[in-house]
């Protein structure tokens, strides 16, 4: 009896992220799928069919007879969505080379510093998450415009002797992308750099390297799996992001989780904004995917 | 005990020239680390093609040392020389210098060739050359077999060995091995030590090596400094170092020793008299500087004691007992022998035949005995 027991916890433990992904994943996923195979309609919700648990199998059957992938067709045809597609994913390709650009370098220093110093150079990186993030966001609103705190140094410096225009441009989109998303650049390249074995620089600059010499065939490459987790931590997430665009990016700055959100507030057009969703995530899957992979090979290669 | 391979080289012993100019030297060299001070004020003298062995208890500053010669250290007080040239500031890329890490420190992303690659592309070797460098060491720690292996997918001992490959494949003027052999089995240590010394006489190469096992040492080493708290207490040929060590500390590390307190009653003829507490007589030889009343230490070494049931003829350095413990080691027999004033002494023998009629057994009454060249005493 008592192992019979024992068999269900553990096994229920193994399900129980899978439970979890059912339950907060994978439905909403179906929702949004089912969402985008209908029409919208001019009724609260403002969408058709609507399956209700009141219509009883023969009138779900009726529901499911009407969906339609029109919504996918439409998203093709009209420009704006792949060249929102295609914007997002070259601004998401931008900032992470330019997260990976500032965040080594920082996550080196953080590494070789000294070792009672590091816990306080961590804590600063991860301290701007204790405010929330769209406040953070509207600091660099007062920091980039015209009259901001930016443009008043430049000007005082004699730097520049006319304000810039930086807000509302694709230049303060990099700029609030890279800002917010650089933590998850510095953290798991820090978790490699710091765990790496010093004594292999000895042994390089032993068996002749110099300094540099050293980084490059010994430290770098070490620190490959750092950087992939860095990247696709801060790529996948911006692709999808929404915020920083429409808070500091112009009209012109197309990003395809805005045209998500006009398409679904402004347009209030669900089943489209659905379908939208559902492309960008399947564009997302391969990265993700990727993701996985290299994570798993350097888990192995760890133990 | 003493295999000495370097025997045949009896005739190599500049450090008694008093004109030779060392290869490496430690003047006055002091190491802190804070409050630590790993070496204090050691000064050292290793000359070229030497075979030099370093010994002492874990903590000594062994290491340190070499990392000071191999420049990944600086030194706090002193200087290191090489070649009669000032090595502070020198980086270690540029000292002529290898090292073997305790650690190994492997490169995790390179197999065990490019390993042993890695400081001949460096230096700008040709392709052809290296790789047949490379296979060449790896046929030298027998690793052939692995040479596409990456580290991680080797044993222990595979490692060490591929260390070992690594660090010589430079082929430098001087080589500094810390504990090179330590994770190989019985058989491999020593065919490698062969190896380590054929290797120095054929390219010339000066070894500094530290080890934990004193018949490493005593195998391969031209000399062996003991070291203590971050100073050399002797420096000394294996012979030298193991039949005259110069203090208590020496003799009992390096191989076993029975000590026994007395008081130093004077030199006749070359041989010293020393008398016990229980009013007895030692007999021994050797220079001490000591004068009558002074506290010394008779010391002899276990396969030195003779030991019987019949009381032996000479009358000198007499001991009796009873056999407390017997350990069977094969090649020889060791006896710790309770005498009757409570102290334990050791004494071991020989096996030259497979059988012996009437063992010395537990709780037999013994003497054990040695001639008074056998022993020696210690002053300090
Ligand atoms: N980087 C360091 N910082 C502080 N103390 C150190 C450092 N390196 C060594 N020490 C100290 O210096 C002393 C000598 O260390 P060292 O590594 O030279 O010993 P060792 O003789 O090689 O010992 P073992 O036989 O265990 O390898 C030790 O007390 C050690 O704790
Ligand atoms: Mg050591």
């Amino acid at each position: 009896m008592k192992a019979v027991w024992n068999g269900v916890v553990s096994r229920s433990v193994i399900w129980l992220p899978y439970l979890w992904l059912l339950i907060f994943f994978l439905a909403p996923f179906v929702m949004v799928a089912k969402l985008s195979l209908s029409e919208p309609a001019i009724s609260i919700p403002p969408y058709n069919p609507v399956l209700t648990l009141a219509e009883g199998p023969a009138g779900w059957w009726a529901d499911i007879k009407r969906f339609s992938l029109e919504n996918y067709v439409f998203i093709t045809q009209d420009s704006l969505y792949w060249r929102s597609y295609l914007s997002s994913v070259w601004i998401a390709f931008v900032s992470t080379f330019l997260a990976l650009l500032i965040g080594y370098p920082l996550a080196y220093g953080m590494a070789r510093a000294p070792r009672t110093l590091r816990p306080l150079l961590l804590m600063l990186v991860i301290l701007p998450f204790w405010t929330s993030f769209l406040i953070r966001v509207y600091a660099w609103i007062g920091i980039l415009k015209k009259e901001g705190l930016l443009n008043q140094f430049l000007l005082w410096a004699h730097v520049i002797t006319e304000p810039l225009t930086i807000l509302n441009t694709t230049t303060a989109v990099y700029v609030g992308i890279v800002y917010s998303y650089l933590p998850f650049m510095v953290l798991p390249l820090y978790a490699n750099l710091e765990r790496q074995d010093l004594t292999l620089l000895e042994a390089a600059s032993d068996l002749g390297c110099t300094r540099t010499q050293a980084f490059w065939k010994i430290t770098w490459p070490l620190s490959l799996p750092g950087v992939l987790a860095g990247c696709f931590l801060v790529f996948i997430p911006v692709v999808g992001e929404f915020v920083i665009p429409s808070l500091l990016g112009g009209a012109d700055t197309l990003m395809i989780g805005r045209t998500l959100f006009d398409e679904f507030f402004l347009n209030r057009d669900w089943p489209v904004s659905s379908a939208v969703a559902v492309i960008l995530l399947l564009i997302l899957v391969v990265p993700i995917m990727l993701f996985q992979r290299s994570e798993a090979r350097s888990r192995e290669a760890a133990s | 005990m003493n295999k000495q391979v370097a025997s045949f080289r009896r005739s190599f012993q500049p450090w008694d020239d008093i004109d030779a100019t060392p290869f490496i030297e430690f003047r006055n060299v002091t190491k802190r680390y804070g409050a630590v001070t790993a070496v204090n004020d050691l000064s050292l003298k290793i000359f070229e093609r030497e075979f030099f062995a370093l010994l002492g208890p874990s903590g000594c500053g062994k290491t340190t040392l070499m990392r000071m010669l191999a420049g990944f250290e600086e030194v706090s007080a002193g200087s290191v020389l090489l070649a009669g040239n000032d090595l502070v500031g020198v980086p270690p890329y540029r000292r002529p210098v290898n090292m073997m890490f305790q650690s190994y420190a492997l490169f995790p992303h390179m197999s065990v060739e490019k390993n042993i690659a890695f400081g001949l592309k460096q230096e700008g070797m040709a392709k052809a050359d290296i790789a047949a460098r490379v296979s060449k060491m790896l046929e030298l720690v027998k690793m052939e077999a692995f040479a596409k292996r990456k580290p991680d997918q080797l044993s222990g001992g595979q490692r060490q060995r591929v260390a070992l490959a690594r660090s010589l494949a430079k082929q430098p003027k001087v080589l500094l091995l810390d504990e090179p052999l330590g994770a190989l089995d019985r058989k491999l240590r020593e065919e490698t030590q062969f190896e380590l010394v054929d290797l120095q006489e054929n390219l010339g190469i000066t070894f500094m090596i530290v080890t934990h096992d004193q018949q490493e040492a005593m195998t391969v080493a031209d000399r062996i400094a003991v070291m203590d708290h971050g100073r050399i207490v002797q420096t000394a040929p294996p012979t030298e170092i193991y039949e005259r060590p110069q203090s208590r500390y020496v003799a009992d590390f390096l191989g076993d020793i029975n000590l026994v307190e007395a008081t130093f009653a004077g030199t006749t003829k070359g041989t010293v008299s020393l008398e016990t507490s229980q009013g007895g007589t030692l007999k021994t030889v050797g220079d001490v500087s000591a004068t009558k009343g002074d506290v010394v230490w008779f010391a002899v070494r276990p396969e030195k004691l003779e030991i019987s049931r019949t009381k032996p003829a000479s009358g000198d350095n007499l001991f009796f007992g009873e056999v407390w413990d017997i350990a069977y080691l094969g090649d020889q027999t060791a006896y710790r022998v309770k005498l009757d004033n409570g102290i334990f002494v050791k004494a071991s023998v020989l096996n030259t035949r497979v059988d012996v009629d009437n063992p010395i057994t537990w709780e037999d009454r013994v003497w054990l005995s040695c001639a008074p060249d056998a022993a020696m005493v210690l002053s300090a």
